[in-house]
């Protein structure tokens, strides 16, 4: 939650009414080097402009997209920067290789993701968010998985970025998937004031009456973020996502501030850092909604925000076993 | 004429005085009236836990049966505060075991509650009785287990919303069979499904049972097996109320509701299956509380029932009872006192449910007794409110949530602050009040001269200065507690009444103007309040003095900085290794 500072110089508002009944401790504040800057661009006028709000969240939006960029838990054997994302664009055959992309925007698409095609989702994992450490995955899932292995750090980044650009311009894409919260609908952090608990009863409960009033429920799913080593969890409102890389993105920028602290205080380049993360290996798994621990990706969306009931991020060394699993459960399911 | 006066008299006056209000005040008259109050005050209030800490309370009241105690900050509801922030309640329950062994009841809200923390209340109270923990979380089904084997005098074990794991449901097992004294459980927050033949016998063998609120798991059909053994019940929460409909299962329900002629507060309701709702139709009568919150069924079926219910004080409900039902309700309901209704769908955007202020309005005239309202709703007008104002004056709370922040008077596109400034004009009494909508500093300019009895103001998206602040800090003279987010509220109006916030409780502030010095400052200057920049941005160390802090909490204590605090939360302008100690 990066607040922006656009600054703008609003006018200084009229001291005298303010200091008048105040008690005789202020005059132990008047402290020159306080400024007043209006921040959030709102003058003194009654009538507040409320599209400050839109924009602002759209500002916020922007920032993360590109901190996401900057930070990623990638692949292994991952190449270095250097990526040009609007070349890696129009030459790439990566895109064409990946019709089950949720981003790109073709309702054909769409629809091979809601029919279950696991492998396209096992694909997405390689897009450079979650990736196991190769050595620990098995015959069955890597075969699976060495579609994803095909993407380079640098095209998972482009990628990424593409999914921002398109995202951006894709509301109305999104609005023709029913089963997704429309993205019409802004939500703002702890707003309404209605506690958590609720907004998730109130899902499970419409989701077992039908459709009440003829339409889904689009209600919360909070559930806990564990990270192995994080002194205290996180809890992320797995609705306001469409995709697992949204996901990923947004555990990412939450749970950054531990990986770094691995670092310790020197200050290390942007690529050392990288590199540091890429060796890290950290590891999306779930817990559904048997008590087993899966991996994060196997499933459709829809399917997985269906039983996950929390999350964890844990070392890729620590997740052994975890996906051979996770496969053949939905083969069972299906 | 003091000294004439036995302390035993004394004491015994005091005794009638059960408010920690007058209590407190009682201690302020002199040396004796302190003295006898500490010896004799065995209820404990303490509405912030870093305000104080237990070896300052253990020092002055000696004989202590009964602890309350709140931790995180209200809007800690709403996801604002971060996981780890504080409020643990471990160090105070060590402490209270030692101090305190024969200590009877213990209330938390909002606190950090572990399963070694249950354990030791457990192990370490002999008369332990009452147990109520409110918007808890930290613990598991294996605390619980704890307190069932070991407190053989229990009374009240209540969970209210609090975020349990939920390892099995075993634990209400571990209640032994010689244990009779149940008077209240409410397990409604949990997940896992418990033994019901355990819950059955538990049931049957306390013949005090006054509460049961189920949980989810507990199925429609199994409910005439329990009410059967506890006909006494005055407050029943259901557990999942749907099955498909059955002759006998529901005559068989009907019967048992009926027989249950002190029942007075329903609850519960989730996943309802409207055909079974009649059931309850011959206890309607006889409530005084009726919850519907779970209840996701159509306004027809929520107005049939509330029709029946004349006495009823307090109605929690759906927005899916819509203005009709609700002007049912004041045809019908002629003695409420509180109306809670939430939102079906809490999202910004458009939904099809017609709950608009006329419901409101409409409950306002009927109800002659409504003091307490909490109403979530899509659209308000000036006009609405000052009806409302003029049709209840005696209103102590009212909170209202217009979904879509910042939203103008529907049908003038003016801000709404005639509309709430007449309610604190007109509402002499109102000591809650949350605002929303579209809302400049006029509304902090009526709220700071006509509020006056004012404890707790929430504020979202609102104002345009630090006068409004200013506004609300310098007029509302009864002011304790304090919640703004996302308002142009800045370093001028904090600083300029400092003063102030050593006679509230406690100040919060997120996404405003407050700068990193502005918190330094204060926090330096004022040794009293415990300043707390909660901040989770990565590169905070670099943040310029000048720029906002993401939150900042304010806080008065006796007890100085805290220690237990996480990174992500600085206290600004203490000396790190000082304490501070000025009781």
């Amino acid at each position: 939650m990066t607040p922006p500072l656009l600054d703008v110089e609003g006018d200084e508002h009229g001291n005298t009414s303010l200091m008048t009944s105040a008690s005789t401790m202020e005059s132990v504040f008047k402290n020159p080097g306080l400024t007043e800057r209006n921040y959030l661009g709102l003058s003194d006028s009654s009538s507040v402009d409320s599209s400050a709000v839109s924009a602002i969240s759209e500002m916020k939006t922007n920032n993360l997209n590109l901190k996401a960029t900057e930070l990623r838990l990638g692949l292994p054997g991952s190449q270095s920067p250097g990526r040009d994302p609007d070349a890696d664009l129009a030459s790439s055959p990566c895109l064409d290789e990946k019709p089950l992309f949720p981003l790109i925007p073709s309702s054909s698409s769409q629809k091979i993701i809601v029919s279950g095609n696991k492998r396209g989702f096992s694909d997405t994992i390689g897009e450079g968010s979650w990736m196991i450490g190769s050595s620990a995955i098995d015959s069955d899932a890597s075969k699976s998985l060495a579609n994803g292995k095909i993407l380079s750090g640098n095209q998972a980044a482009m990628i990424k970025d593409v999914a921002s650009k398109v995202n951006g311009s894709n509301a109305s894409v999104k609005k023709v998937n029913a089963s997704n919260p429309p993205a019409a609908k802004a939500q703002v952090i702890g707003w309404p004031p209605v506690r958590s608990f609720r907004k998730n009863i109130l899902a499970t409960n419409s989701k077992n009456n039908d459709e009440v009033d003829g339409k889904p429920g689009p209600a919360a799913l909070f559930v806990k973020v564990s990270m192995d080593g994080a002194p205290y969890l996180r809890k992320v409102d797995l609705r306001s996502y469409t995709t697992y890389q949204q996901l990923s993105s947004a555990l990412e920028k939450m749970f950054s501030c531990f990986t770094i602290g691995q670092c310790g205080s020197q200050n290390l380049s942007e690529s050392k850092l990288r590199d540091l993360l890429h060796g890290s290996e950290y590891v999306l798994s779930y817990e559904d909604k048997d008590g087993d621990w899966m991996l994060v990706g196997d499933v459709p969306w829809d399917m997985f925000i269906g039983s996950c009931k929390r999350l964890k991020i844990m070392r890729g060394s620590d997740a052994i076993g975890l996906a051979p699993r996770a496969m053949e459960k939905s083969k069972n399911r299906t | 004429m003091t000294s004439s006066f036995p302390e035993e008299v004394l004491e015994h006056v005091l005794s009638f005085l059960t408010s920690q209000t007058d209590r407190n005040a009682v201690s302020l008259v002199c040396k004796t009236w302190y003295e006898t109050d500490r010896w004799c005050r065995n209820r404990i209030f303490v509405g912030n836990c870093y305000a104080v800490n237990p070896r300052i309370l253990i020092r002055r009241f000696p004989d202590v049966k009964s602890i309350e105690l709140k931790g995180k900050p209200h809007f800690a509801d709403f996801n604002l505060v971060p996981e780890g922030w504080g409020g643990y309640v471990y160090p105070w329950v060590v402490e209270l075991a030692r101090a305190y062994p024969s200590l009877e009841e213990i209330r938390l809200k909002r606190m950090v509650v572990t399963d070694e923390s249950l354990e030791m209340v457990a192990k370490s109270f002999n008369n332990f009785k009452v147990l109520v923990l409110s918007s808890c979380e930290g613990f598991s089904t294996d605390g619980l287990a704890a307190i069932a084997a070991n407190c053989r005098n229990l009374r009240v074990l209540d969970l209210r919303e609090c975020e349990v794991e939920d390892l099995s449901g075993h634990w209400l097992s571990h209640f032994p069979d010689s244990f009779t004294s149940l008077e209240s459980l409410n397990m409604a927050c949990l997940v896992s499904e418990v033994s019901f033949s355990a819950l059955e016998r538990l049931v049957a063998r306390s013949p005090n049972l006054k509460t049961l609120k189920l949980n989810r798991t507990v199925p429609l059909e199994k409910l005439s097996t329990l009410l059967k053994r506890a006909p006494q019940l005055v407050d029943f929460g259901t557990g999942a109320y749907s099955a498909e409909f059955r002759p006998d299962v529901y005559s068989s329900l009907a019967g048992v509701f009926s027989a249950c002629k002190n029942l007075k507060s329903l609850s519960g309701f989730w996943d309802v299956t409207p055909a079974y709702l009649p059931v309850i139709n011959n206890v309607c009568s006889q409530l005084t509380s009726l919850n519907l919150s779970y209840a996701t069924t159509q306004s027809p079926d929520l107005t049939k029932i509330v029709s029946q219910c004349c006495n009823l004080q307090r109605l929690v409900v759906l927005d899916y009872i819509e203005d009709t039902g609700l002007n049912t309700v004041s045809l019908s309901c002629k003695d409420l006192r509180e109306l809670v209704v939430f939102p079906s769908d809490p999202f910004i955007g458009d939904v099809d449910v017609q709950l608009t202020e006329h419901g409101l309005v409409a409950v306002s005239e009927g109800c002659s007794k409504l003091h307490s309202i909490l109403y979530f709703c899509r659209q308000m007008s000036n006009s609405a409110l000052i009806q409302i104002s003029k049709n209840c004056p005696n209103l102590t709370c009212f909170r209202l949530c217009i979904i879509e922040p910042r939203a103008p008077d529907y049908q003038t596109l003016e801000p709404l602050d005639t509309g709430f400034g007449s309610i604190v004009q007109n509402c002499q009494h109102l000591t809650r009040l949350s605002m929303s909508g579209l809302l400049t500093d006029r509304v902090f300019e009526y709220i700071g001269t006509y509020a006056k009895n004012l404890d707790m103001l929430s504020i979202a998206f609102a104002g345009d200065s630090d006068l409004g602040l200013h506004y609300v800090l310098s007029g509302c003279d009864r002011l304790r507690k304090l919640e703004i987010r996302d308002c142009p509220f800045g370093d001028k109006a904090l600083l300029a009444n400092a003063s102030k916030l050593e006679r509230m409780r406690s100040l919060w502030m997120s996404s405003c103007l407050v700068s990193f010095g502005a918190c330094k400052l204060l926090g330096r200057k004022m040794p009293g309040l415990n300043v707390e920049v909660i901040d989770e941005r990565e590169n905070v160390n670099s943040i310029p003095e000048y720029a906002p802090v993401e939150k900042v909490y304010i806080y008065r204590t006796v007890s100085g900085q805290r220690f237990d605090a996480p990174d992500f939360v600085r206290i600004m302008g203490k000396d790190k290794d000082a304490v501070y100690n000025l009781s």
